[in-house]
């Protein structure tokens, strides 16, 4: 049985149809990333899996006693509340010192319990939110852009403990991702989505189909086939390859 | 003990100071002070349609602040910006329920005993009801507690660990019209959300957790309803004016205090 089986999902947001006949089967262990353009239903969908948002039709089984760990686009807290870094991560459940100071250092942020969750960076805290997914041992983990508002050695950083996590926990991991070159480096599968699935397959396969080139331009191909041609190592990937240092993600991003 | 007019007063007051203190906590960290307005104006129609229809103030101001709790929820995010939403709401509350009241010909009623509250008249009956309803709030707060701070950090965050937002909401939308109920003998309809508020704002800026500020609420609201009846006594001043009047003095104080920890 899969972890989650998606067939002939239909979702409606105030009369429009955000999403139809989704059909999507995650495994354990895979780390599975959706790609699209705006507004093309990758948030819409990963709400729909943690029940935020109700299908209209269709069929969204997970496995029976399947954990699941969110990690939302972002969230604002209110200045007026007042929160310290462990006590965010003991919402809802109460964990012990020890599980919260574990989930810390997983999350590459040690030692951060006693701060107030307004005064940290932008990454110090997508961490933080990392670490409280973690903390309900999550079979299925789900990451909604959760790299937006950081720089690129911030990102590459993010999506290296994501791997190291999934190697530690052998969780699968669902991921909405922009940086297109991280989704050819981290991902076992892609899923090109613009409200049905476009197309999915290895990076690989995705990149060189045509609905892919469609939606997302022929500039994207050549910084691809770019990337391709300056890390041929990336085709040992699956054999669990060190990821090549985080200068590397920012020397990409100035590639034409 | 009871028989003294003043004790009670204390007492009335120090029931609802506990109870709206967390209460007022989620109202600031969840935007909703607007919310309380609407909730607490929409009491003076539920005093006018309780006269009408001879049934107890209590049950009225209640039925009609949870109704107008309700419908405020339902209506959010349909159309309309919620504070322009909330303003129609209250004020046109406020204005229907003058209105019935003056239909309300041969019941000579104080208006302003519901305006502004009048906690020197508590009777025994209303500290019961005062107790119990103040009782009911800290103590369904107190159970969903865990529940009520992650639904109020981020709904879809809360659904993805088993809470469902909208129930949290309700429990909240619930606790808010029996602390209107409650309150409006002690500080009347147009003061209840600053009972709600100013505590918790002054709480603010000495706290590290959401637990420490809910409890420095509550001590602030108790300091400020027993300082404000006291000064009440002296001056020969409102008594619910007084009380808040008081709260809002500590509030200064405590973001000048709050200033001068930051610059230090």
């Amino acid at each position: 049985m899969h972890l989650l089986s998606i067939d002939d999902l239909h979702v409606a947001l105030g009369g429009r149809t955000v999403l139809e006949g989704i059909g999507l089967h995650i495994e354990r262990g895979e780390i599975v990333t959706l790609v699209g353009p705006n507004g093309s239903g990758k948030s819409t969908l990963l709400r729909a899996i943690i029940g935020a948002v109700r299908p209209a039709r269709g069929r969204l089984v997970r496995q029976p006693g399947v954990a699941i760990g969110y990690v939302p686009q972002r969230l604002a807290i209110d200045a007026t509340l007042p929160m310290t870094v462990s006590r965010f991560l003991n919402l809802p459940r109460r964990h012990s010192t020890r599980t919260v100071r574990q989930a810390l250092e997983q999350a590459g942020v040690p030692g951060l319990g006693r701060q107030q969750v307004t005064a940290l960076s932008g990454g110090q805290f997508q961490r933080i939110l990392l670490a409280r997914a973690l903390l309900e041992k999550p079979d299925l983990l789900l990451l909604d852009e959760a790299t937006q508002g950081l720089d690129h050695r911030g990102t590459a950083d993010f999506y290296r403990q994501i791997e190291s996590v999934r190697r530690e926990l052998g969780c699968a991991v669902l991921m909405v991702s922009h940086d297109l070159h991280v989704v050819m480096r981290a991902s076992d599968r892609v899923v090109c989505l613009n409200r049905h699935v476009c197309c999915q397959g290895t990076p690989e396969r995705v990149v060189a189909s045509p609905a892919y080139r469609e939606l997302f331009g022929p500039d994207t191909g050549d910084a691809l086939a770019l990337y391709r041609h300056d890390h041929p190592r990336q085709h040992d990937r699956s054999v669990g390859n060190p990821i090549p240092p985080a200068a590397d993600t920012s020397h990409l991003e100035i590639a034409p | 003990m009871l028989d003294d007019f003043l004790v009670r007063a204390a007492l009335a007051g120090l029931g609802v100071a506990l109870a709206a203190a967390p209460l007022g906590c989620f109202v600031v960290w969840r935007r909703m002070a607007y919310f309380g307005d609407a909730t607490a104006h929409a009491a003076i129609l539920g005093v006018a349609l309780s006269l009408l229809l001879s049934t107890s103030i209590f049950a009225g101001v209640l039925v009609v602040s949870l109704l107008m709790a309700t419908l405020v929820s339902l209506l959010s995010g349909r159309g309309y910006a919620m504070d322009t939403l909330l303003g129609v709401m209250a004020h046109s509350a406020l204005a229907f329920g003058l209105v019935a009241v003056s239909f309300l010909s041969g019941v000579r009623i104080d208006l302003m005993a519901y305006l502004f509250g009048d906690i020197l008249a508590v009777g025994k009956g209303d500290l019961a009801l005062i107790g119990t309803g103040a009782l009911l709030v800290v103590g369904l707060i107190g159970w969903r507690w865990s529940a009520l701070l992650t639904a109020t950090l981020d709904a879809d965050l809360a659904r993805a660990s088993g809470v469902d937002p909208k129930r949290e909401q309700l429990v909240l939308t619930l606790s808010l019209a029996v602390v209107v109920a409650v309150a409006l003998k002690v500080v009347g309809v147009l003061l209840i959300a600053a009972l709600l508020i100013i505590p918790a704002a002054a709480a603010r800026p000495f706290c590290r957790t959401p637990e420490a500020m809910a409890l420095l609420a509550a001590a602030i609201g108790a300091a400020s309803t027993t300082g404000g009846l006291q000064a009440a006594y002296w001056l020969d001043t409102p008594t619910g004016p007084t009380i808040v009047s008081f709260a809002a003095i500590l509030f200064a104080l405590s973001s000048l205090a709050g200033r001068w920890r930051l610059s230090r």
